[in-house]
């Protein structure tokens, strides 16, 4: 992402607006900037900003005026009134950061747009989680901190090291060069994204054991990490073995995505040979 | 749209906060899902939503092409009829309920519309679970927040949190909504206002300017 100086006001509307906070108002050159490390790519000053395409020099005449009297101009603080973002082509590996942070870019490993896959949203379709197991969703870096893939790698690792198995749908299962240890391309360690998601599976009897290295992990690596995990009811629509064993594990339970079971099949049947 | 999943708060504080979402499965049902999804949304949009969603864009968001004038007078409704015939391309589309009740309703024609598609229902487990044995319907499957574990001390504090979550996918900054708590706090802006530009954010439409605007009025946070 970048800012074209010719444009730019120097109103500061956009640095409170940016998730990483990685805008800054440069005193010396009166301009906004860009913290090219710190940016993920994410969009949100580009696309969630609202535009006018006022003249430059006339807003910054106009507040060069205002300042001179103390005027306090309250303008609306989702505005750049000067349309001054420019999003840049990416080449990799920066361009994961933009595949990563920005929810708008579909992942071309998993088809759908965000960071994840179906989860258990499909499930009703997908029959991906079966009653007595337990899916994961591992997600790093959000609300607002960031995400390094080291970072994430000490996770993988981590939980490789027991023997489990990640999605091969999700998007950082394909960005890794050695599954089997959950090692990630050396290339994109030090890229920052605004959020990821990890995605295992495993039989109940093994959540003690994720939730203490995820809780574990969560310590050595400097992020925030937020858990789902997810399962199936059985045929009275209860879960009768999960949020027992997460309340005696200690967990408060307060929201979750329920799948209201409402989905089938309905894709006509593939027609062998016919490709 | 793990983006629904880590709202912060506690359950009691979800009351005005239900998201119903369909979402085709890939190879499955994801024939025709446009067209589906459409109905989905029309469905939804009889019984009152707060906010709609497809996948680009939600009933508020930005504008391109603003004048002048938009810093004294700006539009605080919301677009719905846009997003239903805005979506075009296979994804999920969302919408956000301020009361069980609605959301309830709205479900019971889902199930009467029978578009195959799966639907999902985030908010409380309590809440979701009375939704569906209201409707009769029993729940296939759950996912449920463990919450964040911050311990790095990175996190604001929990009235910033209850506002920015509420687009999962990070898009609403918490700095942001800081500077929209204080603008409400100095009568800068009202708590509709400020809720409503926290909204433009969200590109999915799943963010709840009901409850934002709860938050911001009241001050009391995710507690609230």
């Amino acid at each position: 992402m970048q800012i074209d100086p010719k444009k730019c006001v120097a109103c500061a509307n956009c640095v409170p607006v940016c998730p990483m906070n990685a805008i800054s108002i440069d005193a010396t050159v009166n301009r906004a900037v860009i913290d090219y490390d710190g940016c993920v790519e994410c969009g949100t000053c580009f696309r969630g900003m609202s535009q006018e395409h006022l003249n430059p020099t006339l807003v910054r005449a106009v507040r060069r005026l205002a300042k001179l009297f103390r005027f306090r101009f309250e303008p609306e603080p989702d505005v750049c009134p000067t349309a001054s973002f420019v999003m840049e082509e990416l080449s990799w590996p920066r361009i994961v950061r933009r595949v990563f942070s920005d929810p708008l870019v579909e992942h071309s490993s998993t088809g759908i747009h965000g960071r994840g896959t179906e989860e258990v949203k499909t499930n009703d379709v997908s029959d991906r989680i079966a009653v007595g197991e337990v899916g994961y969703v591992i997600e790093f870096g959000r609300p607002g901190v960031g995400v390094r893939f080291h970072e994430i790698q000490t996770m993988t690792m981590a939980l490789a090291d027991i023997g489990v198995t990640f999605e091969a749908n999700n998007p950082i299962t394909h960005l890794m060069s050695d599954e089997g240890r959950g090692i990630i391309k050396q290339d994109l360690f030090d890229e920052k994204i605004l959020s990821a998601i990890v995605e295992i599976k495993t039989a109940i009897e093994e959540v003690p054991q994720i939730l203490e290295i995820v809780a574990a992990v969560s310590r050595r690596i400097d992020t925030v990490v937020a858990l789902g995990v997810s399962t199936r009811c059985d045929e009275n629509g209860n879960d009768e073995l999960l949020v027992p064993l997460l309340r005696d594990l200690g967990h408060s339970v307060e929201r979750a995505k329920t799948n209201m079971g409402l989905g089938r099949i309905t894709n006509a049947p593939v027609v062998e040979g016919a490709r | 749209m793990t983006n629904t999943l880590h709202r912060y708060g506690r359950a009691e504080s979800f009351y005005d906060d239900y998201i119903v979402f369909a979402i085709p499965c890939k190879g499955k049902n994801d024939e025709d899902a446009v067209e589906k999804l459409k109905i989905f949304l029309g469905i939804c949009a009889k019984h009152q939503p707060i906010n709609l969603g497809n996948s680009s864009f939600g009933s508020y968001r930005p504008s391109s092409d603003l004048g002048p004038a938009v810093h004294w007078k700006r539009s605080l409704a919301g677009d719905e009829r846009s997003v239903i015939d805005g979506i075009n391309r296979t994804a999920t589309a969302a919408a956000v309920f301020d009361s069980r009740d609605k959301a309830e309703a709205c479900l019971r024609d889902l199930v009467e519309a029978d578009l195959g598609l799966s639907v999902n229902v985030s908010t409380s487990v309590e809440g979701a679970k009375r939704v569906a044995a209201d409707c009769g319907i029993q729940r296939h499957s759950v996912e449920y927040s463990l919450g964040f574990d911050d311990q790095h001390d990175h996190l604001p504090d929990k009235r910033v949190l209850g506002l920015s979550t509420m687009c999962g996918h990070g898009m609403v900054s918490a700095n942001l909504a800081k500077k929209m708590i204080d603008m409400v706090y100095e009568g800068r802006r009202t708590p509709e206002q400020a809720a409503v530009v926290l909204a433009r954010f969200c590109p999915c439409g799943a963010y709840n300017p009901v409850r934002a605007r709860r938050l911001l009025d009241t001050g009391s946070g995710s507690s609230g």
